[in-house]
């Protein structure tokens, strides 16, 4: 049992986008909370099918609009449901961390980690510790500064 | 768009720690939110009624419930819409309970973060589209991975209602632990007197195709078509010449062979029949022992076998099976006992593993049923059990019960008494563990009735002392150190996840726990199901479980899978890809990321080539969508559109 998880106060309301799979870390995040296993309330989980359909935009747009960070998370590496969609997200993702700096974005407000449905206590950890990063950067400076603000409606693409 | 919204108490469980009056006030200042409430069990009837009333009189289009994870009651909710009219696709859910009230007592930041999830779930719901399941045919054949009792009884039982099954076995025979054991507690029935019938009619039934001596090499396709490869394994014996006379082992002159089935007590021929009661009975080379693969010359088998079955140049074969749903049943190993370095496991002749003694009481034995040490075969007086050898220890990774340690020890404590009743059984235990029918009857009778002595303690080490072993542990009730002169140490080692169950799993696309057994769908509620539609668990591969408990989870899958097949068709899950052809460029790199060979590329009259998606074989992993540069390629029930409008909620 992990004792002493952080919870920080939220002095200043901060928010976290977390992109789980489902039939990992969804699962994970569920078994974290039917043991009781207390975290941090920052985090706003989007349920997706696999790490693997994380566009990259995904996570920059809601950087580059002021959320305080974004964290994916996903099956570990050879036990994907879809067999390989976590080894192309590890790629993807990795080149993007990188990416993010020449977008003026702190990489550190970005991360991705890999936790099974049965790794409640794992979840639990890696919650906390992801948003004790993000309470000690502290708000994202894009905020409402000068960045257009979304417009109404869904932020749509040529389709 | 017209949304209801349903916030749910879950009796206290969000409502204790969430003000669901207040998300739900909240949730209507959201864009297309007609109607809002909160409700106090909403997946319980009336609050199914009352979502479905709601529908009727508000003229709902959508409906968010706002409850606990959809793991566990999206299809509930789904179907509650749908009787009511709406698509189930109408529908979006948003985790209160799992997500929110179970993880923080923070009333406001929860209250907040509710709503906020709310706000996601109607804002992805503006953007859902009614989906519509197409039929596919249901191959209706079973693939059973796994020929110990769980699968045997598997078999059995889809077999008995008309199915066909497909059974792999990788030993050479099927039977698996239960065909090593004995006796079976409680009841001391004698294991292979019940077993053996069973396997023999598994090898009788014209609708099971046995492979033994095989394994799975490959699995693709989904719930109803999947395709599976088997590797043979070369045997070097032709099984459908071999009679199983025994004349080849009789007069194999390579005797050193490891006798797995009695767990290396006694050596084997290089050709070799595992058990009397082998099914199937043929014989098999063990190519590491035999004169003719290690030197080069013997052959004495192929000369003596009377229907010319020996075959040396024989190669492994892969075969193809079609089938519509599979069971795992792929069992248990044993803990490593001599992990335990204290104990002497490994080190010590005479200090053996459960099954190892196991092996020593049957009459099949290595020592004909007579209990002998392994060191000189004299007849052991005093015989010292040591309970929890790798379960519930977390210095070893094995901090699990194994759960049937406890009551194999009374048994073979009862055994013993029978054998050899002027000998001394002393078991050292931490806790009995045994809750079942007749259970703790049992161990009670063992100490009752036959003088077993139980300690209550941990054993610090095992030494030899002349021929003999000391055992020197602890009795805890009586606060004193302890000291036991023995001529057997018996290891209660412990069940440990199959050495290959993480390969299987991956090949299966199923997932395990920290110790490598497989995840059930639900604890409670979905004890056979996998994630994975059309896999299905039963036994010791899920976790440490008794004689009965993986007959009932055998019969549990196989009910499940007849259920499945009472239907012709399966209805296929519409939450796939669907590419737009207007915008598609023909990069056709959707193809080349694709899993499961779900996309192929088409020309068009007018010459140009697009990219088009074969519903039934994808599986909605949505890894094309991410690919797609001109994002033409869209994951129904989850395109860009629909994520990018949940994450704009909280861009604002």
């Amino acid at each position: 049992m992990v004792q002493s998880v952080p919870s920080p106060a939220p002095q200043t309301s901060i928010r976290i986008i977390g992109f789980l799979c489902n039939w990992c870390s969804y699962g994970g995040a569920d078994t974290a909370g039917v043991c009781r296993f207390k975290q941090p309330t920052d985090l706003r989980v989007v349920r997706i099918p696999c790490t693997g359909r994380v566009d990259p935009l995904f996570v920059a747009k809601p950087l580059i609009y002021g959320v305080d960070g974004v964290l994916v998370s996903g099956c570990h590496p050879k036990d994907c449901h879809y067999a390989v969609g976590n080894l192309y997200a590890r790629r993807r993702l990795e080149v993007l961390k990188n990416f993010l700096s020449f977008m003026g974005i702190d990489k550190r407000r970005f991360d991705y980690a890999w936790v099974s449905a049965s790794e409640g206590q794992r979840w639990q950890q890696v919650v906390s510790d992801f948003s004790e990063r993000i309470h000690q950067l502290g708000p994202n400076p894009l905020a409402g500064k000068g960045i257009p603000q979304p417009v109404q409606g869904p932020l749509t693409r040529a389709t | 768009m017209r949304i209801g919204v349903f916030v749910c108490q879950c009796g206290t469980n969000i409502a204790g720690t969430v003000d669901t009056e207040a998300v739900a006030r909240k949730a209507l200042e959201y864009a297309d939110v007609v109607y809002a409430t909160s409700y106090v069990y909403t997946c319980s009837e009336p609050g199914q009624q009352e979502i479905q009333r709601r529908i009727k009189e508000m003229d709902l289009q959508g409906v968010v419930v706002a409850a606990c994870s959809p793991r566990m009651h999206e299809p509930t909710f789904r179907r509650a819409v749908e009787r009511a009219g709406l698509n189930r696709y109408m529908f979006e859910m948003a985790n209160i309970r799992e997500h929110v009230s179970w993880i923080s007592t923070d009333k406001e930041a929860n209250t907040r973060k509710a709503m906020e999830l709310v706000h996601m779930a109607v804002a992805k719901l503006r953007f859902n589209q009614p989906l519509f399941s197409s039929k596919v045919p249901i191959n209706k054949r079973v693939l059973i991975i796994g020929a110990g009792v769980a699968g045997i009884q598997a078999a059995l039982d889809c077999s008995d209602g008309g199915l066909d099954v497909v059974l792999v076995e990788k030993n050479p025979s099927i039977g698996g632990k239960m065909a090593q054991l004995d006796k079976t507690f409680p009841t001391i029935d004698c294991s292979s007197c019940i077993l053996g019938p069973k396997m023999v009619d598994t090898a009788q039934k014209e609708n099971i195709t046995l492979y033994a001596c095989s394994e799975v090499e490959s699995v693709a396709g989904y719930v109803g078509n999947f395709k599976v490869q088997i590797r043979k394994k070369a045997t070097y014996v032709d099984w459908n010449a071999c009679t199983g006379c025994g004349e080849c082992v009789q007069k194999c002159p390579s005797r050193k062979a490891p006798d797995t089935f009695n767990e290396n007590l006694s050596n084997a021929r290089a050709i070799n029949i595992p058990f009397p009661q082998a099914i199937p009975k043929k014989a098999t080379i063990n190519r590491d022992y035999c004169l003719h693969f290690t030197r080069g010359k013997c052959g004495v088998c192929k000369k003596i076998c009377p229907v010319r079955a020996i075959d040396y140049d024989m190669q492994d074969e892969i075969v193809t099976e079609e089938v519509g749903a599979i069971i795992v049943a792929t069992g248990y190993d044993l803990f490593d006992h001599s992990v335990y370095g204290e104990y002497g496991g490994g080190r010590y002749p005479d200090v053996i593993s459960g099954l190892q003694y196991e092996r020593i009481l049957s009459a099949s034995g290595p020592f004909g049923g007579h209990i002998k040490r392994p060191s000189d075969g004299s007849e052991p007086k005093d015989i010292v059990f040591i309970a929890c050898v790798g379960s519930r220890d977390a210095s070893v990774g094995r901090p699990y019960c194994s759960g049937i340690c406890c009551m194999y020890i009374a048994k073979q404590a009862i055994l013993t008494k029978d054998h050899l009743p002027d000998s001394n059984c002393y078991v050292f235990y931490m806790d009995i563990r045994s809750p079942g029918k007749n259970y703790d009857e049992f161990v009670r009778r063992a100490q009752e009735e036959y003088g077993v002595q139980y300690i209550r303690g941990r054993v610090g080490k095992v030494y030899p002392r002349g021929d003999r072993l000391v055992v020197q542990g602890a009795d805890t009730l009586l606060g004193i150190q302890v000291e036991v002169e023995a001529d057997l140490v018996v290891l209660a080692t412990g069940v440990e996840a199959s050495s290959g169950a993480a390969e299987l799993a991956e090949k299966l696309r199923i997932s395990y726990d920290q110790y490598g057994f497989y995840m059930e769908s639900h604890p409670k509620l979905r004890p056979v199901e996998t994630n994975t539609a059309g896999v299905y668990l039963a036994g010791a591969c899920q976790g440490p479980k008794d004689i009965p408990a993986s007959v009932a989870q055998g019969s549990a899958a196989a009910a499940k899978i007849q259920a499945l097949f009472a239907r012709d068709v399966i209805e296929t899950d519409p939450q796939v890809a669907l590419v737009n052809e207007r915008t598609c460029v023909g990069c056709l790199k959707c193809i080349m990321v694709c899993p499961f060979g779900a996309i192929q590329s088409k020309t068009l009259r007018d010459g140009s080539i697009k990219a088009e998606v074969l519903a039934s074989v994808c599986q909605g992993c949505g890894l094309c969508n991410a690919t797609c540069p001109p994002k033409a390629i869209q994951l129904q029930h989850a395109t860009d559109n629909q994520i990018l409008a949940e994450l704009n909620t909280l861009c604002a």
